[in-house]
């Protein structure tokens, strides 16, 4: 009746079933699709579905479509004949993780970036009138297109000791992507505290950083995590694409181009670095989720309003 | 600095907050609204203030001013003889509005600590260990001694003002700035906690003023209730109160035939508020109401 002694009973979602519940849904998803596929196999025509001269859907022959289970038994398998070839899982492994590092550096540069611009625009309301517009446009810039550019400016940049690497193009283009929903994320983030929570500030006579740290940091977390979690899937994504338009070689996307080449010999084994580049985005996506974890004190807002 | 201009008269020295010829006009889409005219208004160290009104009338934004959250049109806001600028760059004011505005990534020690934390120079503000016995005493004192370490989400309503009033009183302000601090609260919290509030301001000795637009809270707290009518927003009256001294204002009092005397007393001012022309000069209107013994 009275709320003087008594608290509230916290409106909390039972995380524990919930999380149960999305990993049933998960791999009930990849089940479905295992078997979507292999039903389209099995009962779709040899030469595919062709509407009005396009191929809508492709020719279920092993070529085009090898079984799931073939492969899954093909990752197991060296990657070529040689006695000192390493199973294929290992090697798209490797690439995976060659990948997963310039796209992280990639992503790092992207929060700099992105966070800076926000603070810009935070700061100074005239800037964000006048950069969110050109950050806006700067995605519409087709990725393909960009990659070679960048590549060819970066093999004249030499600063005495420090030459441009190849990889550093591929990181750049990977940052390209990823500071843009850290910009808009963070803006938004930043400005998301009360007139209540800034006029208390203003009145402890806090300065501009300090109400950074102490109130607009903190409050633009829960904006910020979905931000983060999208700027890491774009960095791999631009990491991928990169590597393949600039040919940069070590990395997954050299493997997709390689291994597609040798399909018509080995089908099942193109499929590999298709599966690595998944596992990819998994994982970033998943660091992103830990890093939700370590923070979820200052999640307490969402679960509130 | 000379005291020959930051403070006019000896009065203002000695007085909490000093408000002369404020007007205060917001320019709006729809043209200027005249929030405040001519608004005089004098509340000494140590005294307890209400402005009451109907909506609109600028409680609000009377407080505001003094706080420098906004500033004047016209006239002059001091705080302890400062233009309220440097009162508020001096930490002199606490502040606590109708809404809490706790941090909710704060516990309640963290959201009671938040001001000490800002202001390391200030009192208990040195170190960690200052910082938290000053927070454990204050938790004491609102009465929430096992909740220190819960986060806003966790408490109830009454229970989010009692750590606002704390955080305000964290750094022993000599003026408590509150608009509608119990307004979102059902009436039983609420006279518990005007009792509270007494207990503290007499224990602090810091003046208040208190935003209200309940009636009997008005008269129950204040030795002083000012009223003040909209369109534009001026001091219809300032009524006093003579309810004995805080420290011994009880809930007693609230059946008290001096109390509902009293709270007729504001009633009636409040209702005659309306039109500006023939309003009678705040003075004469407080001796009439027969409110000098
Ligand atoms: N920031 C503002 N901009 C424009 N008009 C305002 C602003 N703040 C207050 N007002 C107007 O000033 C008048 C007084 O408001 P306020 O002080 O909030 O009244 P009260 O607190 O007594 O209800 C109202 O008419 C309100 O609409
Ligand atoms: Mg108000």
């Amino acid at each position: 009746m009275t709320d003087i002694g008594e608290p509230q009973p916290r409106k909390k979602p039972q995380r524990g079933s919930s999380r149960v519940r999305m990993g049933v849904y998960g791999v009930a998803g990849i089940l479905l699709l295992v078997a979507v596929w292999e039903l389209y196999k099995w009962l779709g025509p040899t030469g595919g579905v062709v509407l009005w001269g396009t191929r809508v859907l492709p020719r279920t022959s092993d070529l085009a479509m090898p079984h799931v289970w073939d492969m899954i038994v093909r990752m197991a398998e060296p990657v070529t004949r040689a006695a000192s070839a390493n199973p294929l899982w290992l090697q798209v492994a490797l690439a995976a993780l060659v990948t997963l590092g310039i796209a992280a550096v990639g992503w790092l540069v992207g929060i700099v970036v992105g966070i800076g611009l926000a603070l810009v625009m935070q700061r100074w309301r005239l800037a964000e009138s006048a950069v969110l517009p050109w950050v806006i446009l700067s995605q519409t810039i087709p990725l393909i297109a960009f990659a070679p550019v960048v590549r060819s400016w970066g093999s004249r940049i030499e600063i005495g000791a420090f030459a441009w690497q190849d990889w550093m193009s591929v990181a750049l283009i990977a940052s390209y992507l990823a500071f843009f929903p850290v910009a808009v994320g963070a803006l938004r983030g930043l400005q998301s505290p009360d007139t209540i929570h800034t006029e208390l500030m203003h009145s402890y006579a806090a300065s501009w950083w300090t109400t950074m740290r102490k109130l607009r940091f903190p409050a633009a977390v829960p904006y910020l995590l979905p931000a983060l979690r999208l700027a890491a899937a774009n960095a791999v994504i631009g990491a991928v694409v990169a590597e393949v338009s600039t040919g940069l070689q070590g990395g997954i996307g050299r493997l997709i181009i390689q291994y597609a080449g040798q399909a018509s010999g080995d089908p099942a084994k193109a499929w590999g670095p298709m599966f690595g580049a998944i596992a990819l985005g998994l994982v970033a996506a998943g660091s992103v989720a830990l890093l939700g974890v370590i923070l979820s004190k200052y999640r307490r807002a969402e679960a509130t309003t | 600095m000379t005291s020959a201009d930051s403070t006019p008269r000896d009065a203002a020295r000695d007085a909490a907050v000093t408000i002369a010829n404020v007007d205060k006009t917001f320019a709006t889409r729809e043209g200027e609204v005249h929030a405040l005219k001519d608004v005089s208004l004098t509340v000494a160290a140590g005294e307890f203030v209400s402005l009451i009104g109907p909506s609109g009338c600028g409680k609000s934004t009377l407080l505001r001013l003094v706080a420098d959250l906004d500033q004047p049109t016209a006239g002059a806001v001091r705080v302890f003889g400062k233009p309220a600028r440097q009162a508020r760059v001096d930490q002199d004011y606490g502040i606590a509005f109708q809404q809490s505005g706790l941090l909710p990534w704060r516990t309640v020690r963290g959201n009671i600590e938040l001001p000490l934390e800002l202001h390391r120079d200030g009192p208990h503000g040195a170190d960690a260990a200052s910082r938290r016995s000053r927070a454990a005493e204050l938790i004491e004192l609102v009465g929430l001694g096992e909740f220190a370490e819960k986060y806003p989400d966790q408490l109830s309503g009454g229970m989010q003002q009692r750590v606002a009033i704390a955080r305000a009183i964290a750094e022993k302000p000599n003026l408590l700035l509150m608009d509608e601090p119990f307004g979102a609260l059902d009436e039983m919290t609420r006279e518990y906690l005007q009792s509270e509030l007494l207990r503290i301001a007499a224990e602090t000795g810091a003046a208040v003023v208190f935003v209200t637009h309940s009636i009997p809270e008005a008269v129950y707290l204040s030795d002083r209730v000012v009223v003040m009518s909209p369109r534009p927003g001026r001091i219809e009256a300032i009524i006093d109160m003579k309810l004995g001294a805080t420290e011994q204002r009880t809930d007693a009092i609230r059946e008290d035939v001096a109390f509902f005397e009293m709270v007729t007393a504001v009633r009636e001012s409040l209702h005659r508020g309306s039109p500006p022309t023939g309003s009678i000069p705040a003075r004469d209107l407080a001796a009439r109401e027969g409110r000098s013994a």
